[in-house]
């Protein structure tokens, strides 16, 4: 049995998948590359599946001709880094191809205007692409650690929630009704459901409602495929090897975005792993600045700037003090706003020292611990300095 | 240009950009400039989020229904009355179907999921919806501006090219006729323009210069200038010496001060450099003028902070030149015409 150390460095060196979920903006794609890195970096053979990288990061990972398949990373680690964009469409399209009867029928689905449409427009399906793509790739076996950036969405459990929506819209009983050929079944569909579906043909055009019908018809034997999937993909989130991360920024309305998300994965019984909290200001030192009244000029400035900074530090800190000891006892990793923005190998190595520790080594029972403490009792060595510490020396 | 002049350009605002740039915020200071030139304003919350309510000082989110977020002469004493509601899909379409006397279905429609299956079938079909529910209130004339807190930018370029979407795939119904008056409210700049907002970071610019050129190329939607939001102010005098500084000043400071000070001042000078850097990238690769709000120190933006920010905005929007009668979008390469002079305003 493995050991899961209930630390940040659990996460890259003992998990199987690691989803990480948080609202837009928040450096989520970011902490899920560095936490595939550091896995690497420890010897295991990583994959990240990101949603949308900054175009630089994006190079620096090679995914710039990377189809949905991942491709290998280089670099000096004794492990694996693998990454792969996440393509909704593609992945869906795998899909359909699966559980389609054959080629005619997957074919009729993919060129189905409402298919088409479909992809972009029912909400969750970039969720529950990123969860069938997970599954496809812990099916492969390939993969000691996946990381997954899960899209930007209010709600947490979209993820886990996509796939049983799917199901349920294939399964809608008015237009299952309208599809069958059979006459019990007109005579099963009420006077009320057939006025109803008149009432539709008329607002949308009765050309819309032929893709509609024809959609239906297309799908015909395939849900109890997608259902059994969707279940697995379901099972596989519930294992103990895979753990949850909650990402977010210190500002206001994204704490309050991760209280929701934390309050959503508790509700379902799903255990967060950890809290990492990007973007925040770095502390200057314990001491005063001289008062700032009466002082003008440069020092005026030195000591405004001072104060500022230290003031919004102090008010991040305790902003998510509540996040922090709502996730208690999982770790909370400060990573600081950052002098640069992160895109390269580089930058994710540094990032990865702040979340799992600057002097880390690629060890095998676990590495030296969270950057900082649990629930609102920030030691001072626990919180972000400048940022620009070197990055460590690749390991191997 | 003259603010008031600036507030009366359209009827709807439409406020757009990436995810956690601060859309919201913006909104709310738009707002209060607008109701300080005497429009009754109305901000419009797509998805029901509590920041707008949080910068007017007010606990909880907003509704489906109006209620006032500032009453009038908060803000100034000719000021106007600020309002918020939330406008879901699912909202604007009982709305729709109680409009075109469909009341009785409309419940089983939701509650059967088949609203659901139509709005998946037609394309674009619950932007339309809200579009549609946005250009009514426009049309209704009960506010003065119309500001949407538009949905993240990826999102925005489907919301906003929805209906021009629908105009192709759609040959007749109501539906289709929706779509066509929705186009000529985006496509008409005296009702309609966006504003882009980014910060001055890497991604959200790379960003915002993609949204602004897919807006003009697919929507031929007005826009206005970009806003640039939580900008660190410049502070002369951060380059100077801690203690060199003090002498001068004549106060005496410790070695741990001066060494803090030192620190804090290098990491502001760091920030600073790459945001100088990328308002360059961004003026280079996006000839529209910005204006520049800049960051509060604090994580939360209530009423203190949503007024300074208006503040900013005024000085921001004073110092932009006039735009043109399409906006300042015609001016982007490849749209109407290449003006230099855009360029020049846009480099301030």
């Amino acid at each position: 049995m493995i050991d899961l150390a209930e630390d940040m460095s659990g996460l890259a060196q003992d998990r199987a998948i690691v989803v990480c979920c948080g609202a837009g903006g928040v450096g989520k794609t970011t902490t899920s590359a560095a936490i595939a890195l550091e896995g690497a970096r420890r010897g295991r053979r990583a994959c990240v599946v990101t949603i949308d990288p900054a175009r630089r990061l994006a190079d620096a990972l090679g995914l710039e001709s990377l189809t949905n398949r991942p491709g290998l990373v280089e670099g000096d680690w004794p492990g694996e880094l693998w990454a792969l964009m996440l393509d909704t469409k593609g992945t869906f399209d795998d899909l359909v191809a699966r559980y389609a009867g054959g080629e005619d029928q997957a074919r009729t689905i993919l060129d189905n205007r409402l298919y088409r449409n479909l992809s972009d427009v029912l909400s969750g399906t970039q969720e529950y692409m990123a969860a069938e793509k997970l599954y496809e790739l812990a099916n492969e076996g390939r993969f000691d650690l996946i990381v997954v950036d899960t899209p930007p969405t209010r709600n947490a459990l979209d993820f886990l929630e996509a796939p049983r929506r799917l199901t349920r819209f294939l399964d809608n009983r008015v237009f299952r009704m309208l599809v069958a050929p059979t006459r019990a079944y007109l005579r099963a569909m009420s006077v009320a459901t057939q006025a109803f579906l008149r009432t539709i043909s008329r607002v949308v055009g009765t050309e819309m409602m032929g893709d509609v019908v024809a959609f239906f018809r297309a799908f015909e034997g395939m849900e109890e495929g997608f259902r059994e999937r969707a279940n697995r993909v379901r099972a596989l989130l519930s294992e103990p090897t895979t753990a949850f991360v909650v990402v977010a920024s210190p500002r206001d309305d994204a704490v309050e975005e991760a209280l929701f998300f934390v309050h959503k994965l508790q509700e379902a019984g799903i255990p967060i792993q950890a809290l990492v909290v990007n973007r925040l200001h770095p502390h200057f030192g314990a001491e005063q600045g001289p008062p700032t009244e009466a002082v003008n000029g440069p020092l005026g400035d030195l000591v405004a700037n001072l104060a500022d900074l230290r003031s919004v530090a102090e008010e991040e800190e305790l902003g998510f003090a509540e996040l922090a000891s709502r996730v208690a006892p999982s770790p909370v990793a400060r990573v600081p706003l950052l002098t640069d923005d992160v895109h390269s190998l580089a930058g994710l190595d540094q990032v990865a020292a702040h979340l799992f520790g600057p002097d880390r080594r690629p060890a095998t029972g676990g590495g030296p611990g969270l950057d900082g403490g649990p629930a609102g009792e920030p030691s001072p060595g626990g919180r972000p300095d400048l940022g620009d510490r070197p990055a460590p020396a690749p390991a191997g | 240009m003259d603010v008031a002049a600036f507030c009366r350009q359209s009827r709807v605002l439409i406020v757009a950009g990436k995810g956690g740039v601060g859309k919201t915020t913006v909104t709310a200071a738009l707002a209060r400039v607008a109701a300080r030139h005497s429009l009754r304003t109305l901000v419009v919350e797509l998805e029901a989020k509590s920041g707008l309510a949080t910068a007017f000082g007010q606990p909880g989110g907003l509704d489906y229904q109006e209620s006032v977020l500032e009453p009038a002469g908060a803000e100034a004493s000719a000021g106007a009355e600020i309002r918020g509601r939330v406008l879901t899909p699912d909202d604007a379409l009982l709305d729709y179907l109680a409009e075109h006397g469909l009341r009785r279905v409309s419940r089983r429609l939701m509650s059967s999921g088949a609203a659901e299956v139509v709005s998946t079938a037609v394309p674009g079909a619950r932007d339309i919806l809200v579009l549609g529910k946005v250009k009514q209130l426009e049309r209704g004339g009960s506010a003065d501006l119309i500001i949407v807190d538009a949905p993240a930018a990826g999102h925005a370029i489907t919301f906003l090219t929805s209906a021009t979407g629908l105009l192709d795939s759609a040959r007749g119904g109501p539906v289709r006729s929706q779509a066509a008056e929705v186009v000529g409210m985006l496509g008409d700049p005296s009702r309609c323009q966006v504003v882009l907002v980014t910060l001055a970071e890497e991604m959200p610019v790379s960003e915002v210069v993609e949204t602004a050129y897919k807006l003009e190329d697919r929507v031929g939607i007005s826009l206005g200038p970009v806003v640039v939001n939580a900008l660190y102010p410049c502070l002369a005098g951060l380059e100077a010496d801690p203690m060199e500084a003090a002498a001068a000043a004549g106060v005496e400071v410790s070695a741990g001060q001066a060494e803090s000070m030192r620190a804090a001042a290098a990491f502001r000078g760091r920030r600073q450099q790459l945001q100088a850097d990328q308002l360059g990238r961004l003026a280079e690769a996006l000839p529209l003028p910005q204006v520049h709000l800049p960051f509060v120190f604090s994580t939360a933006i209530g009423p203190a902070q949503s007024a300074i920010l208006a503040d900013a905005v005024v000085k921001g929007v004073r110092a932009l030149p006039d735009p043109g009668p399409d906006g300042y979008g015609a001016r982007l390469p490849g749209a109407a015409a290449t003006d230099e002079a855009a360029v020049g305003a846009a480099d301030h």
